[in-house]
């Protein structure tokens, strides 16, 4: 349980990048994801992710219980919209190419198009956030947070958050046994409002002690004149080199890329049927 | 902005990491099948309900984004406009806090009643209107399905904050000195 945010050291040219750089392009390359339904921008960010992954030397097998999260959240997602309309496809692209089928379920090519656009952005999503986590040491995050511009004080409580989620997590584990030993019971047997009361019997405990945790840990704080000055200095920040320039560059380029296809297709989605 | 005490600092900060650790581990299964039931709402609007609408605001950003980041965005990638949902939701959770008075111990009926009209105001918006619109968005997919997602989760957490939440807060309120509890003696 130690390493809950999946960082995975290691020498490459992505875990050279500050932690800042890396923040700013997740950031970007997800704008650049979310803005445009372009299949074929979308399959290019797709392979450039899948590309950046190979770069940073993370094996598969390394990541392998997330990635069948997703392959189990697409197959999913995917079949509730299906569900939920299958004519969503044809109301987008305006034209309906009848596969088989009939009545209120009938498969139009547009439906199948409509499936592969949102499998190509999970496709294109995930690999970079994974990216993002597994190269990315949680210590440095908190200072890259401050480094493109967040307040301070906001990092440093994304730097606390970070700091205590071990000690908490393992807090609560041991009042869950202790009330657990008492006969407290959170299973399925229990009716949903005992079930939730059980619940209230763990996080109070866990809570009050967590308030006395505030008050000690910003009494220590006060002690030593946190917040006096308007900056701060980083134990964990790195200078920014020309490698991380150009990934900047190159991911706002990413990005005007995804705001020219929008404008060239008239919109958000790629038609291909009816250009042809 | 407004600067923020070090003790709002460090409470966002611990509260991030409880809604992590709640929303991360803690199980507890619903009548649904293969769905929780998030209690870490129940956290965030006792949090906010001490600490103040920017105080909930943050814990509820950073709490959900940090879950979204440690599943490494193998949900589809980070779910934005859910966490900014969770965000709104504490903000909104928090404006209840000017009239309650959690910390002096007190925490009666009326401020029950108060407590959990905010909680499911907040609700309502963020789960019914907030989430949804934003998932249109930027995820284009139908409304119905994003509406019954978003309903889904509305109804579990006011069901949790309600019950959750509600014991939070008198657990709290009690633990605290009450005020006025102290009388000066007279000399005789």
């Amino acid at each position: 349980m130690k390493n809950i945010f999946n960082y995975i050291e290691r020498e490459s040219p992505i875990h050279e990048l500050t932690g800042a750089t890396k923040l700013i392009c997740l950031v970007l390359f997800s704008v650049g994801g979310m803005i445009t339904f372009d299949t074929r921008y979308v399959a290019c960010l797709a392979i450039i992710a899948l590309l950046l992954f190979r770069i940073s030397k993370i094996r598969l097998n390394e990541v392998s219980i997330l990635l069948k999260f997703t392959l189990f959240f697409m197959v999913f997602n995917n079949l509730v919209l299906f569900v939920f309309s299958p004519q969503y496809g044809v109301e987008i692209y305006g034209t309906k190419h009848v596969l088989f089928g009939s009545g209120r379920f009938t498969v139009t090519a547009e439906q199948l198009f409509y499936h592969l656009n949102q499998m190509l952005k999970c496709l294109a999503m995930v690999p970079i956030v994974l990216l993002f986590v597994c190269t990315t040491n949680p210590s440095e995050f908190a200072s890259s947070l401050n480094k493109v511009g967040v307040p301070y004080s906001v990092s440093y409580s994304v730097a606390l958050a970070l700091r205590y989620i071990p000690d908490i997590q393992l807090e609560y584990h041991d009042i869950s046994r202790a009330q657990q030993a008492r006969g407290i019971e959170m299973s399925k047997k229990e009716n949903l409002i005992k079930r939730l009361k059980a619940a209230a019997e763990i996080l109070i405990p866990l809570i009050l002690s967590s308030m006395d945790r505030i008050e000690t840990v910003s009494n220590a704080m006060e002690l030593r004149g946190f917040g006096k000055n308007k900056k701060r200095t980083w134990y964990t920040a790195n200078r920014f080199r020309a490698a991380d320039i150009a990934a900047i560059v190159f991911c706002i380029l990413l990005v005007a890329g995804a705001v020219a296809h929008n404008t060239l297709n008239g919109g958000r989605f790629w038609n291909p049927f009816t250009a042809g | 902005m407004k600067k923020f005490s070090v003790k709002t600092i460090v409470a966002i900060g611990i509260g991030a990491a409880l809604f992590f650790v709640l929303g991360r581990f803690v199980a507890i299964p619903s009548p649904i099948p293969n769905t929780n039931i998030s209690s870490q709402y129940g956290l965030l609007a006792f949090m906010a309900a001490v600490f103040g609408p920017l105080a909930g605001f943050l814990i509820g950003l950073i709490g959900h984004a940090l879950i979204d980041f440690s599943w490494g965005g193998s949900f589809g990638g980070i779910w934005w406009s859910w966490v900014i949902a969770s965000a709104v939701c504490g903000l909104i959770m928090g404006l209840a806090s000017k009239k309650l008075d959690l910390s002096g111990g007190r925490f009666n009926g009326k401020d029950i009643v108060r407590f959990n009209v905010t909680q499911i105001i907040a609700n309502i918006i963020c789960w019914g209107g907030i989430a949804p619109a934003l998932d249109v968005l930027i995820y284009h997919e139908p409304t119905e399905k994003l509406v019954a997602q978003g309903l889904m989760a509305g109804i579990g957490n006011i069901v949790t904050t309600a019950i959750i939440g509600t014991l939070l807060c008198l657990a709290y309120a009690k633990s605290r000195p009450q005020k006025g509890s102290l009388e000066e003696e007279k000399d005789a």
